[in-house]
């Protein structure tokens, strides 16, 4: 090989070396700075530091269920307003809306009502009922629903936990299709609080007050003779008299709210007269125009401030209020200043529970790194140091490229910003696993052929042609495995896959081609008849 | 140096011993897995909550065990994990019937605190434990008692003090060598900022339980059995890409000798996963599927050769060939092995209890994926080709012509 091209490939991988370096440490000014740079680039998963990662549920049929119910809403007041008439009309399963007692001489009526009105629903009749139809909603329009219910859910639970001004969350996609998502939370060893605050669905209602509170809820639907007037819902609350250990009471509500989260532009957390934590909020225009409206008429009486389906206190409306109010409730600092969190960031489309949750105390995480450091180091120094042993002068050259190889790998790792887990380490040892077995079959082979009576130049030519088919073979064989892992595993599985991809892509260019360009360099300064150290 | 001059062992007129020591591991395991240990799965893929904790002092298992029984919590298990000076205990609690919601799934771990404050710490005191403390809740105590007198110079500033400060704490509090425990207050004092104003003022507020939770895993019904399930398509997806792979570039027998090699050394270790009464987590998939990149990769070494001497060797018997293949190799095979296994092994001695179970599927598996390629995959390739040449299914003649030409491309 003429020195040209030798100088030419020692240039390029010199220049991957440093830039690989550089990306690793930056250009630190002293060691605490090195550390810090590297504890920056390499993201380590929270197997190895600690925290908390969560898998939750987004219940997205919830959100589907919403819809149907404000269609029937909706269908209700046309079928009057057009004067078709029915008997009942109901929800059936979460998209499906049944319409009984049409009769046949209104049914092109409805036809026309629904091709109209409601474009992402389908009539169908219903086998053996002349008379009643089932509304459908679209396939479509249901998938579509419950991916913007995920993608609202992930905002919102975003919004929430950026809001709590953790290092680092992460709210993600589980990815496995099934409307999950992942939290994770660096340095989280008590997740209590957030997750509470995450789960909450946050569905803030002010509705007026029609009777109560009673004691149970046998007793106030007594008090109606065991119906309750039309339009109204009845809510449980606390019993505001009893102090926050109290018992439960029930409000008699209107169904209807007069503002919800929705109206609202903000919420802070504050202290009232006495001193006690308090919730404020301001309304949207829209809204204070409503609740101006419908405090102005109701003065006197009193307004349930209702979050997700429980009155948290029910307050005598003083006066009109227009666009700021507060919220009273036997509330902690805390509690008051989650529920202004909770509120500003907006209410969840959907429930949400958790399916799995696993914690890694800080200390343990703290030691698994210490000991994964020393049992990795205590590793490569027993590879590298037989290598050299076995090998001698061409030992150097196998360890150059492995510690070449770990560079890359690093390197990249860094620049994908992806996440260093346990699995991932199983990645990295096998792609240096992979790395020694590369070096050792060129050098096993170039051993061979000098046993058969080559030149030191040819044998090192023949043995890296006839190892490279094996190498490649061997590599392209294990990537394509770990693309299917990549494509379709979760969380530890496409970890390892990543690293190990990277690995041996890197491994492809340190064993080969670096390793190559050092047998060349070590040939062009071979004296004639110098055996060559194998 | 060199291990081997030019071996020449007779490899595929010891298969039968060979296929005898596969067996009596694989029914050893399948024994094992059906009527002794059953397969152990790690809390991912069951469903449950497991706590490690660790104790500054050795606990008494059958008191904690008592206790939870006291508060109506069956069937816990409680074990120490780790080298006995650690103290580290594992506790696991079934998931409470119907617990699917939040709340429900807490309730195991707060059983546990609950149980372990009462044993191991001083819930009487109205104290807070300082070893379970987070560095928030260190912070909120120190602004409120306030021990370096910050109040005066504004909350911005006593803030950021106190939260570096209590992080400071932490972070010496986690890391080794007190790895979670601290046994006096006293011992603070060598954090940068903590004055005895400060350790007085943490004796007010804070007790040193002997326990400190390290780890926590709560899984849900659900999850468990779909985990399970995945990893299994995953890694059939996965050697299927293999199959077709090699396939490719060499002949489908390969392939599938390949495969069964491979699949054998996948059931042996989790046998020996089941003998050993060891539990199989998501990191232990991790390490099974590296054990089948690692086994993969051996083959296709032996393999490889053995498509390089084909086209010279016409007159030699094929169980020779093989032979003379895995000889030509067999001085990289125990290097590479031998150097992996060096490798792993000090992840299994060093690498620390997280690790511990991946790293033994590790060491077993580098044992296994090299013993397969030389005991299973060539066995089986010769024995195909054999009844090829017997004139089975193709006549032998026509099979070297196509690796031939296989080789060639």
């Amino acid at each position: 090989m003429d020195h040209t091209r030798l100088r030419n490939r020692t240039i390029f991988i010199l220049v991957v070396l440093i830039a690989c370096v550089l990306g690793l440490t930056g250009i630190p000014k002293n060691f605490q700075q090195l550390k810090e740079n590297l504890a920056n680039r390499i993201h380590l998963g929270l197997d190895l530091k600690g925290g908390t990662h969560m898998v939750l549920q987004v219940h997205v049929d919830d959100a589907v269920k919403v819809v149907t119910d404000q269609a029937l809403e909706r269908l209700r007041d046309e079928m009057s307003s057009r004067g078709i008439p029915y008997s009942t009309i109901e929800r059936q399963g979460i998209s499906s809306i049944l319409i009984k007692g049409v009769p046949d001489s209104k049914s092109g009526d409805l036809d026309a009502l629904v091709g109209q009105q409601f474009s992402t629903w389908t009539l169908q009749r219903v086998p053996g009922q002349p008379q009643s139809r089932l509304l459908n909603m679209k396939v479509s329009e249901v998938a579509m629903i419950r991916n913007q219910a995920l993608d609202q859910a992930r905002e919102t639970i975003r919004r929430r936990i950026d809001a709590l001004g953790l290092v680092g969350p992460e709210v993600a996609d589980y990815g496995r299709g099934d409307y999950e998502l992942v939290v994770q939370l660096p340095g989280v060893s008590d997740p209590t609080r957030v997750k509470n605050i995450i789960q909450a669905t946050a569905m803030l209602e002010l509705k007026l007050v029609r009777g109560g509170p009673y004691p149970s809820r046998d007793a106030a639907l007594s008090s109606f003779g065991g119906v309750l007037p039309p339009g109204t819902e009845l809510v449980p609350g606390n019993d505001e008299s009893s102090g926050s250990s109290g018992g439960q009471v029930w409000y008699l509500l209107n169904q209807v709210a007069a503002v919800t989260g929705r109206d609202l532009t903000g919420a802070q957390p504050s202290t009232g007269q006495n001193g006690q934590p308090i919730v404020n909020f301001t309304l949207s225009r829209e809204g204070a125009v409503r609740f101006g409206e419908i405090t102005g008429k109701n003065v006197g009486k009193q307004l349930a401030i209702v979050l997700d389906n429980r009155v948290v206190s029910a307050p005598v409306i003083d006066s009109r209020i227009t666009d700021s109010g507060e919220i009273r409730g036997n509330f902690t600092t805390q509690q008051a200043s989650d529920l202004a969190l909770m509120l500003r960031s907006g209410a969840l489309p959907a429930s949400i529970s958790y399916i799995n949750e696993s914690t890694v105390g800080p200390s343990l995480g703290a030691d698994s790194i210490r000991d994964g450091i020393i049992a990795c180091i205590v590793g490569f120094l027993a590879v590298m140091v037989f290598m050299l042993i076995y090998y001698r002068g061409a030992g150097v050259n196998a360890d150059v490229a492995l510690i070449l190889n770990l560079i890359i790998l690093m390197a990249a790792l860094a620049y994908f910003q992806a996440v260093l887990t346990l699995p991932g380490i199983a990645g990295v040892i096998l792609t240096v696993g992979m790395g020694v077995d590369s070096n050792v079959l060129v050098f096993e082979r170039i051993r061979e052929e000098l046993r058969h009576g080559k030149a030191p130049g040819a044998a090192v030519a023949a043995g890296f042609e006839h190892a490279f088919r094996t190498i490649l073979d061997t590599h392209v064989t294990t990537v394509a495995a770990a693309a299917i892992l990549f494509t379709f595993g979760t969380g530890p599985i496409k970890g390892f896959a990543v690293t190990l991809t990277i690995g041996l892509i890197a491994n492809l260019f340190t064993s080969v081609y670096v390793s190559r360009t050092i047998f060349d360099y070590v040939l062009s300064r071979r004296q004639k008849g110098e055996a060559l150290s194998v | 140096m060199e291990f081997f001059h030019e071996p020449n062992i007779d490899w595929m007129g010891k298969k039968w011993y060979f296929i005898g020591a596969s067996l009596a591991l694989l029914v050893a395991g399948l024994i094992s897995i059906a009527i002794h240990h059953g397969l152990v799965y790690g809390i991912e893929f069951r469903s449950g909550t497991q706590v490690t904790v660790k104790f500054a002092k050795a606990p008494d298992l059958g008191a904690i065990r008592r206790e939870l029984e006291k508060d109506n919590w069956k069937g816990a298990s409680i074990q120490s994990i780790g080298p006995a000076s650690e103290h580290s205990v594992m506790i696991e609690l079934p998931l409470q019937e119907n617990a699917s919601e939040g709340a429900a799934l807490d309730a195991g771990k707060n059983a546990i605190v609950k149980v372990l404050t009462a044993l191991y710490g001083e819930a009487s005191s109205g104290k807070s434990d300082f070893n379970n403390a987070t560095s928030k809740s260190i912070e909120d105590y120190l602004l409120v008692s306030d021990p370096l007198g910050l109040a005066s110079k504004g909350l911005e500033t006593a803030t950021s003090t106190y939260e570096k400060l209590a992080q400071a704490m932490v972070q010496f509090r986690d890391n080794p060598p007190q790895s979670g425990l601290i046994a006096d207050f006293q011992q603070l004092s060598s954090v940068p900022g903590v004055t005895p104003a400060v350790i007085s003022a943490l004796q007010k507020g804070f007790y040193l339980s002997g326990f400190t939770v390290r780890n926590t895993e709560v899984v849900g019904p659900k999850v468990g059995s779909d985990l399970r399930r995945q990893a299994v398509y995953v890694t059939l997806a996965g050697l299927a890409a293999m199959l077709v792979y090699i396939w490719f570039r060499f002949e489908l027998i390969y392939g599938v000798s390949a495969v069964i090699a491979v699949f054998h050394d996948v059931l042996i270790t989790i046998g020996l996963f089941s003998l050993f009464g060891k539990e199989i987590t998501l990191d232990v998939i991790a390490a099974l599927l590296t054990l089948v990149g690692y086994s993969m990769n051996d083959t296709i070494v032996v393999f490889d050769r053995i498509r390089e001497n084909l086209p010279s060797s016409k007159r030699e018997n094929f169980a020779d060939l093989v032979n003379r293949s895995i000889n030509q190799t067999l001085s990289r095979t125990i290097l590479t092995s031998g150097l992996t296994f060096l490798a792993v092994l000090a992840l299994f001695l060093f690498g620390g209890e997280v690790i511990h179970g991946f790293a033994f599927a590790m060491v077993v598996g580098v044992l296994i994926g090299t013993y397969s390629s030389i005991a299973i995959a060539s066995p089986i390739l010769v024995y195909w080709q054999s009844r090829a040449g017997k004139g089975g299914v193709r006549g032998k003649r026509r099979v070297y012509e196509r690796e031939i030409a296989t080789a060639k491309r």
